[in-house]
């Protein structure tokens, strides 16, 4: 791409990438780092995990005024208003990716007196892992304008609910085995949740980013896994 | 099917109609403009609408003035220039010797950068072109054509009570409407309008895009403008030019926000190329 004449609107838009590649990294430390706290059951882990998320949201507020400056004094047309669109949209995603990151950590000090068999956590942090490998490739594909690494992305996603479903599955289950499983396995399930959600958040980064690099908005679809919500299980009273 | 329906079929096969299936106004074909030796427009290929505007972007020099001027034959008045190619309007070609040049240019009005109205009132500005073409028999049909030409360059209220006084006395955006009022006067299938905004203020400029708005319903309008955001707000297509060649046309919206070729895209977004 050729540089603008106006050399501080390259600037601009550099900055812009900027906060944003530091949002994504924070978003990521976030999520990594909300987890650990639960699996751990470390309350500090929990709290420092929980205050850095106002970081975030002030990254977002910086990119909005800057987004609304530029807009207001360049006129972007083509592919320079698509960018400060994308990047308004995807730091409104990463926002909420804090938002739920925050909230594991949130259940990680209410379930960090209790015991966790260790099982319990295994499709969790399934779950966890995927959704970390999904949101550093959606950020990657954005940082490299890589089409083709965002649609791998988007198809993935199908993947983690998948996971979903079968965690879901599970913690039902011990809760079934054990009425004392409920209380833990009820926070677990709203952790999975969260996770799920990351993940459709990840797809929405990489759907921005096919409409930077293409310029055509994504009308495909979704591949959909999530069954949960029609998911029934009766205990079994023998 | 009856028969009027059949052959209103077969004319409408016959016309050229440009990609959103809209009637062509103007078509132009393999259009070269010399100046001299210079080669100024080479190989212009495109069919305009009619009831829109097309815009004509590109950086200066880049021949859209140049084909502007063709469309009414102004480039005949430059001695050294010679246009080759066809460039039709409603199927007639333009250029054919037997084509009175004076009535081609009754009905291709032309707008330019600077207002330029006559020294004379502001009624005489209007009424001099319907005079001239004898438009008008009686004085009242002139009173008529100047009112509602008026009227239609959105002027009539504010110049109502001093028709009298002189068209230059009026502010730049007063001017700008005078002499669009002028060129509607005379009945014109086109209106070519060359940068009509960039000698006036945003509050002029809003006026006569608002204007240009209202008569894209009955005329073809082709306005070749510096204003990306002008070209933007009010063209319903857009052509870029650069360096003597049509580089590429199509819906405004389109050009705008996902324009094919690098160079278009270099040159809205403002980039070196």
């Amino acid at each position: 791409m050729n540089d603008h004449i106006v050399k501080s609107y390259d600037a601009e838009f550099k900055e812009l990438d900027r906060l944003t590649a530091h949002m994504g990294g924070l978003a990521e430390k976030l999520l990594a780092d909300a987890f650990a706290a639960l699996e751990r059951r470390d309350p500090n882990l929990a709290a420092a995990t929980i205050a850095s998320d106002k970081s975030i949201d002030t990254l977002e507020l910086q990119v909005q005024e800057r987004a609304i400056l530029m807009i207001a004094k360049r006129q972007p047309i083509a592919n320079d208003l698509r960018h400060i669109m994308t990047v308004l949209k995807i730091t409104s995603d990463l926002e909420r990716i804090g938002d739920l990151a925050k909230n594991i950590a949130k259940r990680a000090l209410a379930v960090s007196g209790e015991a966790h068999p260790k099982p319990l956590m295994n499709g969790l942090r399934h779950m966890t892992e995927l959704a970390m490998r999904q949101l550093k490739d959606a950020l990657d594909a954005l940082s490299s304008r890589d089409a083709g690494k965002a649609r791998e992305v988007w198809h993935r996603d199908a993947g983690l609910d998948a996971l979903y479903n079968s965690v879901f599955r599970e913690l039902l289950t011990y809760m079934m085995e054990d009425p004392r499983n409920i209380g833990l396995c009820t926070h677990l399930l709203f952790g999975a949740k969260n996770i799920e959600r990351i993940g459709d958040h990840t797809t929405n980064i990489a759907e921005n980013v096919l409409y930077l690099v293409d310029g055509v908005a994504m009308t495909e679809e979704r591949p959909k896994g999530d069954d949960t919500s029609s998911m029934v299980m009766s205990a079994r009273t023998s | 099917m009856d028969m009027s329906a059949a052959t209103r079929m077969e004319a409408e096969r016959s016309a050229p109609v440009t990609a959103q299936g809209l009637p062509a106004k103007v078509v132009a074909r393999d259009v070269n403009v010399f100046y001299g030796e210079k080669h100024a427009l080479k190989h212009v290929d495109v069919d305009i609408p009619d009831r829109g505007v097309t815009a004509f972007i590109g950086p200066s020099g880049c021949g859209k003035s140049t084909f502007l001027r063709c469309i009414n034959r102004m480039n005949d008045t430059i001695a050294s220039c010679k246009v080759t190619g066809k460039i039709t309007i409603d199927n007639r070609d333009i250029y054919d010797p037997s084509l009175d040049v004076v009535q081609l240019r009754a009905r291709v009005g032309m707008v330019f950068q600077k207002p330029n109205p006559f020294p004379k009132s502001i009624f005489d500005n209007v009424a001099y072109g319907p005079k001239i073409h004898g438009l008008a028999r009686t004085k009242s049909e002139l009173e008529a054509i100047v009112t509602a030409s008026l009227e239609k360059a959105g002027l009539w209220s504010e110049v109502k009570d001093r028709l009298g006084d002189s068209g230059t006395g009026l502010s730049g955006g007063q001017q700008q409407r005078l002499c669009i009022a002028r060129a509607i006067a005379v009945n014109p299938d086109v209106i070519l309008m060359d940068e009509p905004c960039s000698a006036l203020d945003p509050i002029a400029t809003a006026k006569v895009e608002t204007l240009i708005d209202e008569l894209r319903a009955n005329y073809c309008i082709i306005i070749v403008t510096h204003s990306m955001q002008q070209a933007a707000r009010v063209s319903q297509r857009t052509a870029f030019f650069h360096l003597g060649t049509l580089v590429e046309e199509g819906p405004t919206e389109r050009i705008f926000s996902t324009p094919r070729d690098q160079r278009t895209q270099d040159y809205i977004t403002g980039r070196t190329g």
